[in-house]
């Protein structure tokens, strides 16, 4: 028998008992829409942080030195920064101290709570940001330890409203700074918290704002991702030769964190297709279960069939293209759902959709998979109608 | 065409034997019409399961077209079945999800013949007994004689040796089941060997010969059927 014919067949059964079908499906919808689902949360988290952390740049390195105990007051000096750059100006393109800490911008009536950075002139260049209106802080800005502040747009949008912030003079702490610039704007909406909610002043400036004379934390950057790992270790190396232990200082570089959210998230988006994955064996034995259910009431269709000519290989192709057509159309089905579903949930939690494109292995192995169990499970159902005895199937009503 | 040799059929039930088969000799020669007459519980079905061969007897010998039966594989029956015989059942055994000509196509699909000369034979078949015009009617849609028709078609789509055909008149009335057995005598006419089973000597007259069997032998055969009595 061809197998044309047995797929017509096939489709043809299974459209005869549409809610049984469904309910049968209903297993595998369920298992790949989960499997769909869960994998594109997992990718879709892991791709929103990935562009923040890449947003920031792909060759930071922060480095915070711990304060110590009550009375400790272990720190860098900017001395000790030049020396390491200087050291190694074939790794290093720029460094700043970042002096923070948390302050309250006035102006007019109008007052900010937001986290204060004290940076110098390098900062725009290393975070790869820039100045929309205004300028920058400037090497002479920090030599003189003057008063002015470079904004971000939620601080803008919070304290000035419609009015042009440049040259506008604010109180931060209760000191007056001059506004000298506007950052461009980072986040899609420029909320509280985000990398727009930013209030940027001279370190030199920060260090007695703050009443915090240490420099307890600087960032470099290297001159490109791929000198990532020599630039960490000459961080790293220099800062054991002064503090001797490896426990006072933290060295952070992006392109390390980035690859470690990778990992946890490529290893929990196996463990979550891996659950998914059983709820698809548990629908592949619903499958298994419905199939002998139709091999008993088919008993006497099977003994027609085989009374005039089925041979058992016609029997089992018959009913095996039933079980992996039931379970195909239970993948499609699920593939739907899984798509909208995590298209809506992704949307619930505002993250950006997964494209299509980066779902394809998820998709074709969860409809492979189906398949699979379609015909895993339907081998012994229909096995078990092949070896049926023609007389007994004939005389079975 | 058929030849049977001291074939036995044993069932153990228990610790009974049953004997359904008690030796029997059989020779059928082609273009032959034979009916096979007993009551219930005497072995023609028995008898008739062998011919058809859908089961396999305890010991002796059987020969359909001088092919040797006794030790073949379940598939290469299967193969047999396709080839040499086509059944009429008592109660059509129709496929009640598939139309008149999908049924009559069924046993060609399972030869391997391709669709185009699939649907002219099962067509011609449909046209032979006069189910042409409704060859798209699913079973249900149909009288009880109109489906037995549809499976005496489907019986005759493969050219097969012989046509076996089990009480084909037992779920019919007596109008309807007499042109059943009026188109067995046609077909016969055409050069068709049939056997015909039956427990109704009114009926088994309709042959040209007369076999008639109890308590699993044979007890006779004759082609002088006005002989043949009631009961």
């Amino acid at each position: 028998m061809n197998i044309g014919m047995a797929f017509k067949m096939a489709i043809n059964s299974v459209m005869s008992a549409k809610i049984r079908s469904f309910l049968t499906m209903l297993g595998i919808i369920i298992g790949v829409a989960s499997v769909i689902v869960l994998v594109n949360l997992v990718t879709a988290s892991t791709l929103s942080m990935r562009s923040q952390l890449e947003s920031m740049g792909t060759n930071l390195i922060q480095v915070s030195i711990n304060r110590g105990g009550w009375g400790q007051t272990r720190s860098v000096s900017l001395d000790d920064i030049e020396e390491l750059t200087g050291e190694n100006s074939d790794l290093f393109e720029a460094v700043t101290p970042l002096v923070s800490g948390m302050g309250v911008i006035k102006y007019g009536t109008n007052n900010v709570s937001s986290s204060l950075t004290g940076v110098s002139e390098d900062y725009l260049s290393i975070r790869s940001r820039e100045v929309v209106d205004g300028r920058f802080i400037t090497e002479t800005d920090c030599d003189n330890r003057s008063n002015v502040v470079v904004i971000g747009e939620y601080i803008r949008q919070e304290l000035f409203g419609s009015e042009s912030p440049v040259g506008q003079t604010v109180k931060i702490n209760n000191e007056k700074f001059t506004v000298i610039g506007l950052l461009d704007q980072k986040s899609s909406n420029a909320s509280s918290g985000s990398d727009d909610d930013i209030i940027i002043i001279p370190y030199t400036r920060a260090t007695r704002l703050l009443r915090n004379a240490n420099i307890n934390s600087f960032m470099v950057s290297a001159v490109s991702s791929d000198y990532m790992s020599e630039a960490t270790e000459a961080i790293e190396n220099f800062l054991y030769k002064k503090f001797k232990n490896d426990d006072y200082y933290n060295v952070l570089n992006t392109a390390e964190l980035i690859d470690t959210i990778d990992d946890a998230l490529g290893t929990m988006s196996l463990l979550m297709a891996g659950i998914a994955g059983i709820s698809l064996l548990v629908g592949g034995i619903g499958i298994m279960n419905i199939m002998l259910v139709t091999v008993s009431e088919r008993t006497r269709e099977i003994g027609i069939r085989k009374s005039i000519g089925a041979k058992r290989k016609s029997i089992i192709t018959q009913f095996l293209i039933e079980s992996a057509v039931i379970s195909c159309m239970g993948g499609i089905i699920g593939i739907v759902v899984g798509i909208g579903g995590s298209y809506f949930v992704c949307k619930a939690l505002s993250m950006d959709a997964v494209p299509l494109a980066n779902q394809v292995t998820v998709i074709s192995g969860s409809f492979a998979f189906s398949a699979l169990i379609g015909i895993f499970f339907g081998l012994y159902p229909a096995n078990k109608a092949a070896k049926l005895n023609p007389i007994d199937a004939l005389r079975n009503d | 065409m058929i030849r049977i040799k001291n074939m036995y059929k044993i069932y153990k039930m228990g610790d009974v034997e049953v004997r359904a088969l008690n030796g029997i000799n059989l020779h059928i020669k082609p273009k032959e019409f034979v009916s096979i007459i007993g009551p219930s519980g005497s072995g023609k079905s028995t008898l008739m399961n062998m011919i058809g061969c859908l089961d396999t007897a305890t010991s002796g010998e059987y020969w359909i077209d001088g092919i040797p039966v006794e030790n073949m594989s379940e598939d290469d029956l299967a193969a047999l079945r396709n080839e040499k015989i086509g059944f009429i059942f008592q109660g059509y055994n129709l496929l009640p999800k598939l139309s008149a000509l999908e049924n009559v196509e069924l046993p060609l699909i399972y030869r391997g013949i391709d669709s185009a000369r699939r649907r002219e034979l099962a067509e011609a078949a449909l046209y032979r007994v006069g189910m042409y015009e409704r060859m798209n009617h699913k079973p249900k849609e149909l009288s009880g004689g109109q489906q037995q028709r549809v499976a005496i078609a489907r019986a005759l789509s493969n050219k097969p040796s012989l046509i076996l055909a089990d009480e084909p008149t037992g779920a019919l009335d007596s109008k309807t089941g007499i042109e059943v057995l009026q188109m067995m005598k046609d077909i016969h006419k055409e050069g068709n060997t049939v056997v015909l089973i039956t427990h109704d000597s009114n009926i088994a007259r309709n042959a040209e010969r007369v076999v008639r069997i109890a308590d699993g032998v044979i007890t006779s055969d004759t082609t002088d059927v006005k002989d043949v009595v009631t009961g």
